[in-house]
């Protein structure tokens, strides 16, 4: 641009309507073709595994599509074995929210503490380091005999899952935090306090943001695994007595209703970030119109 | 500028190191003295990594003198002295804020209400010819038009004293002109003291009321030309005067030998 101050809006409307709808036109064609692909995908998929599970494979073992559908069916028009499935899903979901939410924001937190402070950051890196060290998914079992097979316990193993992931990220996002921004608001004013909301939190913010996704599946994964570990509601259970009573599709079904959940708390978290970070550059890949 | 009155900035000896990767000392300026008065307008020009930024980094506050007195307004410079406005080097607007809540930053830090600080930003978001685009994201901007936030932002604090590091540097020739002849004008009648870096000559030569020329790094001051051209000064006029011929020779000889000693180094260090 050579002369820098043009006034928005101020090109010829008609040529910038036509290039704009033409790219909309481009982008839905796109996407048309990309859904119809994964349709057939899913489609040759299913089929072929019907198929074989009818005429090659033993079922017993493998279950097929048709199995798994009547399944889903028996859950949610009858009932299962602990009850109605929505009891079930709203149970793991409780626990699995309840999870996320307080190892995000401890994780947040901590993150931004230990992110901004060096000294706490070399006293605490060792036991940090040994914490994390931990295999995690054996803490279930600790937890289930802390906190009883009540919800607390799966709360607490999705809390330490989720907690760890969001904990790494925030702390490499406040320590990466631009100097010259931080220098610049000094200059302009800011004390400790406004430094760490107006600069460190902000840019911080996308590392948090792309570790809430790998957390929200770490905290199903919590809670399921705490409700294999012993518990008397909730998807994990459902799943542990199919494994129980060799019912591999019980087993297909509580998976696939697992990962429709996680896909909406993704989808709800892809339109968060899309909130929080409406300020950055479009990147190559996301669905706005480029001309 | 009479003599009795204490300079707004005082660099007696100053000297400045740093610990170098190797882990030796490494220093960055040298013995650096300069003064300036309240409303002057001073360039700094040299070699390139001759430490003109560290300089800066001095009078702001940012970084303390390893050696020597750096003092603001009569006080020695422990913190960020009072009044001080700093615009960096490298760009540094908030790229998750818009413009007018860019530059609404300093009246918010320094305890102004919401809509007092934005009625400031929105004032001066025009006065350096943003008008209409108060809701932009840096991103959305050109490069020129960063700068202009950064100057707004910078200058929304009605600074005493504006250190300014290469502001204009990244433009294009027509553009830079353009932001020499703004930033002229609002300047003029602040009475505010600028400490401008460039490494443009013309540049310096067009702005400043003194030119101080550093050597070679570790820098120190070489010389203080006096820029006697007359106020109010047109950017792209004064350029073609023969006064400014004459200074621009005079500067260009002390300037050119650190120049060369900077290069002959890079070369050196290349082969
Ligand atoms: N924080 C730092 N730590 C270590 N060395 C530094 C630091 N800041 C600057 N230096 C060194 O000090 C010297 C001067 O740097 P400075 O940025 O002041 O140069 P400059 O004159 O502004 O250069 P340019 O014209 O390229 O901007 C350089 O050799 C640089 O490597
Ligand atoms: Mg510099």
């Amino acid at each position: 641009m050579s002369h820098d101050v043009a006034l928005p809006g101020s090109a010829a409307p008609t040529d910038e309507d036509f290039a704009v709808s033409s790219a909309r036109a481009a982008v839905r064609r796109r996407k048309l073709t990309v859904t119809g692909v994964r349709l057939l995908l899913v489609a040759v998929w299913l089929g072929s595994w019907e198929l074989s599970a009818t005429y090659l494979i033993d079922p017993f073992y493998y279950s097929k599509p048709s199995a798994i559908g009547g399944k889903l069916v028996d859950w949610f028009t009858r009932t299962t074995a602990f009850g109605s499935i929505w009891t079930q899903i709203s149970y793991t979901l409780q626990e699995a929210v309840a999870g996320f939410v307080l190892g995000g924001v401890a994780g947040v937190l901590l993150g931004i503490v230990l992110g901004r402070s060096r000294f706490v950051a070399d006293v605490l890196a060792p036991f940090i380091k040994a914490a994390n060290a931990i295999p995690r998914i054996v803490l279930a079992s600790l937890f289930v005999i802390w906190f009883g097979l009540g919800m607390s316990s799966k709360i607490a193993t999705a809390f330490i899952l989720v907690f760890f992931a969001v904990f790494f990220n925030a702390f490499q996002g406040a320590r990466e935090v631009d100097r010259g921004l931080v220098n610049n608001a000094r200059i302009l004013g800011a004390g400790r306090a406004q430094i760490l909301w107006t600069i460190v939190v902000p840019s911080a913010t996308s590392w948090i943001l792309a570790s809430l996704h790998s957390a929200f599946g770490f905290a199903i994964i919590g809670a399921v695994v705490g409700e294999y570990s012993g518990a008397d509601k909730g998807l994990g259970l459902l799943i542990n007595n199919a494994q129980g009573t060799f019912d591999s599709a019980g087993i297909y079904a509580g998976m696939i209703i697992i990962t429709l959940i996680a896909l909406v708390a993704e989808w709800l978290l892809t339109l968060l970030e899309r909130r929080l970070l409406r300020w950055r550059p479009a990147v190559s890949g996301s669905h706005d119109v480029q001309i | 500028m009479t003599s009795e009155t204490v300079p707004v900035i005082e660099l007696v000896g100053a000297t400045k190191r740093f610990r170098s990767a190797s882990g030796g000392v490494h220093t960055a300026v040298r013995d650096l003295d300069l003064t300036v008065a309240a409303g002057e307008f001073v360039a700094v020009v040299g070699p390139t990594g001759c430490g003109k930024s560290t300089t800066l980094s001095l009078v702001s506050g940012l970084e303390p003198p390893s050696h020597g007195r750096v003092a603001v307004n009569g006080r020695e410079v422990t913190g960020i002295p009072e009044g001080v406005g700093y615009m960096f080097q490298a760009d540094a607007v908030l790229p998750w804020r818009s413009v007018l809540d860019n530059v609404a930053l300093g009246p918010r830090y320094r305890g102004a209400t919401s809509s007092e600080a934005r009625d400031r930003a929105r004032d001066w978001v025009g006065r350096v010819g943003l008008g209409g685009f108060e809701d932009y994201y840096p991103h959305q901007l050109s490069g020129g038009m960063r700068k202009r936030v950064a100057l707004a932002q910078t200058l929304v604090n009605e600074p005493r004293i504006l250190l300014m590091d290469e502001p204009f540097s990244a433009l294009d020739v027509q553009t830079r002109g353009l932001m020499q002849a703004e930033l002229l004008r609002l300047w003029s009648g602040t009475g505010a003291a600028v400490v401008f870096v460039t490494h443009d000559l013309e540049e310096a030569l067009v702005l400043a009321d003194r030119v101080a020329v550093m050597t070679a790094g570790p820098a120190t001051v070489k010389q203080v030309f006096d820029v006697r051209l007359p106020r109010p000064r047109d950017a792209e006029e004064i350029r073609l005067t023969s006064g400014f011929l004459d200074v621009y020779r005079e500067v260009w000889e002390s300037l050119r030998e650190e120049v060369q000693i900077t290069r002959e180094r890079m070369s050196g260090r290349v082969a």
